[in-house]
């Protein structure tokens, strides 16, 4: 795991369930029952998609980046990563992959963290932070939850080597339009999505692009 | 080498040991430094870190990597919050790498690792996870699971190869090693001297763990940390018109 492990998926759009293009820099929630396969689409190529994953019968349990890379002993996620959550259970696993690296280190951008990676008069640019936190306002009370239920979140289709040195890296995305990546869920799972409003960052060449999101029934 | 002499006498405010496997929380006020001495060889500590006025603001893993381009921690290094200020400063370190990736082991791992060891049959020789550790030393301040973010573990060393596979390296901190952070923001520390989770050690020997606190001299502009990268100075003015 965490060499480049492409793996197609056999899913026909025309049977899923559910199919939205998500603009950038928008958040997403959604539910995944459990045994639903959730596929994400990087339309236009190196586009960053925020995203973590929550237990639908209780929040609490949640996305953990640190188990997941652990337990997995690998800090990439590609084709048969299991996606952990911080009670030690499976949320989701990742079934196919045409990108073949995706980063958990890395976390969200926020204004706070924008002005001291880039500049001071950054801090007004949109951000994933205030996309989960809105995310969050609009149906977050659904779930009891709040900022404090925000951890270090997946970052699909971004490219950050960990160097042997101990640096980490911010390369040239291994992604390009029409890649995506597909994950079936081991449990009822909350899906909340920032999709990466960043122009600082030449990851995405400056310029943050649609998601097609889809959904299919076990 | 003495992990006291670089603390004048005038300047200690206190002591404590903890015990291997065990875990402690305190407060660190702005202008206070806390040395952590590895008094065995080989101790792992699990931290985190919270602004105590407001302890939603907490240490953010993600932040302190990539604002500083690193995937370990030592001199010169910042554990930067997820509100973009500088919660502490690792202003002196003998071991040259610590651990922000690995997390904490629970309950689960530690017994299918090492055996299940009851506090019934082995009174405090019984084994304690990080994750549990954590979790108490938070419950004392109101706070919880969800409160339980990605944590450093001082002391520890994990390397990644090209295919980003992670390796433990054994015998990266001796004893009499230690590190000083200087806190930059009224703190709660919370810690685990728990085993690190990818330690490949099939015994449950976790060693002990020395705290000493003295008030820091104040960073000046030509702070080693602060100065450490670009992205520093901003953290450290960020952190310093909260206090104005």
């Amino acid at each position: 795991m965490g060499a480049n492990t492409i793996q197609p998926s056999n899913l026909d759009p025309a049977t899923a369930v559910y199919d939205f293009t998500l603009p950038a820099g928008e958040p997403w929630m959604h539910e995944i029952k459990r045994g639903q396969t959730l596929r994400i689409v990087d339309l236009e190529g190196n586009q960053a998609v925020d995203t973590l994953f929550f237990g639908a019968r209780d929040p609490a349990e949640r996305y953990s980046a640190q188990d997941t890379v652990r337990r997995q002993g690998n800090v990439y996620l590609t084709t048969g990563s299991a996606l952990m959550s911080n009670e030690g259970n499976v949320m989701l696993r990742i079934v196919a992959d045409t990108c073949g690296r995706h980063d958990t280190l890395g976390g969200a951008c926020a204004a706070e963290s924008n002005t001291v990676r880039y500049a001071l008069d950054k801090k007004h640019m949109h951000n994933c932070r205030d996309n989960f936190l809105t995310a969050l306002a609009r149906w977050g009370h659904r779930y009891g939850m709040t900022k404090r239920d925000i951890p270090a979140n997946i970052n699909f289709f971004m490219n950050v080597p960990v160097t042997g040195s101990g640096g980490l890296t911010f390369e040239d995305g291994v992604s390009a339009p029409g890649k995506y990546v597909e994950m079936r869920a081991e449990m009822d799972v909350i899906a909340l999505i920032s999709n990466c409003p960043q122009l600082n960052n030449p990851c995405n060449a400056y310029n943050p692009t649609p998601i097609r999101l889809l959904v299919w029934d076990a | 080498m003495n992990a006291t002499t670089s603390i004048a006498p005038g300047r200690l405010l206190w002591e404590e040991t903890v015990h291997g496997g065990g875990h402690w929380s305190g407060v660190l006020r702005r202008g206070t430094a806390l040395r952590l001495v590895d008094l065995d060889g080989g101790v792992n500590v699990a931290a985190l870190f919270y602004n105590q006025e407001e302890k939603l603001e907490r240490y953010n893993m993600a932040d302190t990597l990539k604002a500083q381009h690193t995937a370990h921690l030592t001199r010169g290094f910042v554990c930067y919050s997820d509100m973009g200020r500088v919660l502490c400063s690792i202003v002196a370190d003998t071991v040259g790498w610590h651990d922000p990736i690995g997390g904490v082991a629970d309950n689960k791992d530690i017994v299918a690792k090492y055996g299940e060891h009851r506090f019934q049959e082995h009174r405090n020789e019984m084994t304690r996870s990080g994750r549990e550790g954590l979790l108490i030393e938070l419950g004392k301040w109101g706070l919880g699971a969800r409160d339980l973010v990605a944590n450093v573990n001082f002391f520890s060393k994990v390397v990644a190869d090209e295919a980003g596979a992670l390796r433990f390296q054994p015998g990266n901190s001796k004893a009499g090693d230690y590190l000083d952070l200087r806190f930059e923001m009224n703190t709660l520390v919370a810690l685990s001297t728990a085993p690190h989770p990818l330690d490949p050690g099939s015994q449950y020997a976790p060693g002990r763990l020395q705290l000493i606190a003295w008030r820091a001299e104040a960073p000046g502009e030509d702070d080693y940390c602060r100065n450490f990268r670009p992205e520093n100075r901003r953290g450290f003015y960020n952190t310093e018109i909260l206090f104005r």
